[in-house]
């Protein structure tokens, strides 16, 4: 699995960290609620197919990395930058 | 149909010709007391014991493809209760018993094969982890010895006792750990199940789930409507896609786990050995394959393979432990899809609609629990009281905070187990 850094480029799966899905850079409001919270850190869709996950690239420019991808058929669709501030 | 000695000899004398199926192939019912989702390990021992144990046999497994052809036929088939947290210490505990008695009770050849666990430790502290753990399993009943390092020579003398890295300071056996013939044990299971009148049900899909007023009325399928008052989800890696029918989302992730097994050889490996510094486990199947392991591959994937960076780990680390492994030769490989829980420890509970309950979260750990998890999710359904080994294993101790299973220690988030 390759993963298109906007940054370095193709690069190897093991160069990355990975957080989990993209649904984590929707942080509620700290006085959002019980449920709120419960759906942000726990629950989950977890598609079978498309999906967004986040990935750090760890082991090459450092940027967080928004990447959407299939989860059936491991295809790596694209990826972004979490925030354009990383470029720097 | 029951297996005896004298039955075997009989038809191994006249060409094994008297031998029928198993399990009857029924049409669904327009109508069940209970309707299982899910033909693997967990449905079917669920199914097994509601018959069994509460008497309850109107009731239906369903299956979207084969029984046993998901996760029970894809794992490296170990069974132990080496667990340490109350909430899971006597749950595997209690499992391990049935284990024990699983094969007189099915009338069931599962090779049950209690040839010992061994968890291997490196360090002084990983020592005192360990000592603590064999403490805490001794204290729940079962057993637990701690090696020293000549006592773990005469076990496994084949392992790299000097290495740089990971030097060999001991183990702690379970002598009452072991393996056992996965599809045998789904096998079993089915046929205990549909002899009590349970209907199994195969290429049976489930594409919604029926609810009324928050009451489970009902499950569609793709062979037609089926009413039920009462629906177990119990569908392992799928547990999301199913949930979703009732409007759910779990805090469940699915992952890919590996597994590898060699070319058959002479006896070489007698125990299951862990090697926790390495993710790696291995141990031999009775056909004589090398059965071996790691980790996760670390992303959500439903792809039931993995790729190759996890492969590498996975050969490195058996190298590092036991050199004589690059002699044999890697027969194949596969992924199963893993249920991954936020702590790491199972569900088993009821949900927010009435008569719809859930069974989901094994991470990579399914398949000892499966005589337990089915005991407990049929006592959770045919009393509605949850059994008293699985009270920890509760869906909503994310939501509240309170009762989080975090076996290792690392954290109750989604990327740490």
């Amino acid at each position: 699995m390759r993963i298109p850094c906007p940054i370095c480029g193709p690069r190897d799966r093991r160069e990355f960290y990975y957080q989990g899905h993209a649904v984590m850079l929707e942080r509620p409001a700290a006085e959002a609620g019980e449920a709120a919270w419960d759906g942000y850190l726990h629950l989950r869709e977890n598609p079978a197919g498309q999906t967004q996950d986040l990935w750090y690239h760890e082991a090459g420019c450092g940027a967080w990395l928004k990447v959407t991808r299939d989860t059936v058929t491991h295809d790596v669709l694209r990826a972004e930058l979490v925030e354009a501030g990383h470029a720097d | 149909m029951r297996f005896s000695g004298l039955r075997i000899l009989k038809e191994g004398l006249t060409g094994n010709t008297g031998w029928g199926p198993h399990w009857r192939d029924p049409a669904p019912k327009d109508e069940y007391d209970i309707v299982i989702i899910g033909g693997g390990g967990h449905g079917l021992s669920t199914a097994y014991y509601l018959a069994r144990n509460h008497g309850i046999t109107n009731v239906a497994v369903l299956e979207k493809g084969y029984l046993g052809g998901g996760n029970v036929g894809r794992n490296t088939t170990i069974v132990r209760a080496n667990y340490f947290l109350p909430g899971n210490s006597e749950f595997y505990s209690h499992s391990l018993k049935l284990w024990e008695g699983l094969e007189a009770d099915l009338n069931y050849n599962v090779m049950h094969s209690q040839r010992g666990l061994i968890n291997l430790f490196h360090s002084d502290g990983q020592r005192d982890a360990f000592v603590r753990r064999g403490n805490a399993m001794i204290n729940q009943g079962d057993d637990a010895i701690l090696l020293d390092r000549d006592g773990v020579r005469k076990h496994l003398p084949y392992l790299d006792f000097d290495n740089v890295r990971f030097p060999v300071y001991g183990g702690l056996l379970h002598p009452r750990g072991g393996t056992a013939r996965h599809d045998a044990v789904a096998w079993g299971y089915a046929r205990g199940a549909d002899t009590r009148g349970v209907d199994l049900i195969q290429n049976c899909e489930v594409t919604g789930i029926d609810i009324e007023d928050g009451v489970v009325k009902g499950v569609q399928t793709t062979r037609g409507a089926i009413r039920a008052k009462k629906v177990g989800m119990i569908v392992a890696g799928r547990s999301g896609q199913v949930a979703a029918m009732a409007g759910m989302r779990l805090p469940i992730e699915s992952h890919v786990l590996q597994a590898f097994v060699t070319e058959g050889l002479k006896p070489c490996i007698d125990h299951v050995v862990s090697f926790g510094m390495g993710h790696f486990y291995i141990s031999q199947s009775d056909k004589g394959g090398l059965v071996f392991g790691g980790d996760i591959d670390f992303y959500a994937s439903y792809a039931a393979r993995g790729n190759l960076p996890m492969k590498e780990h996975v050969m490195e680390a058996a190298m590092t432990l036991m050199p004589m492994i690059g002699k044999a030769r890697v027969l194949r490989s596969w992924g199963g899809i893993m249920d991954m829980s936020v702590d790491g420890s199972p569900i088993i509970d009821r949900t927010h609609v009435d008569g719809l309950y859930v069974n989901c979260g094994w991470n990579y750990g399914g398949f000892k629990a499966v005589p337990a998890s089915g005991w407990c999710m049929a006592h959770l359904m045919a009393t509605d009281q949850p059994h008293e080994v699985a009270t920890g294993f509760r869906l909503d101790r994310f939501r509240t905070g309170r009762g989080i299973l975090d076996e290792e220690g690392t954290g109750s988030q989604h990327n740490l187990h």
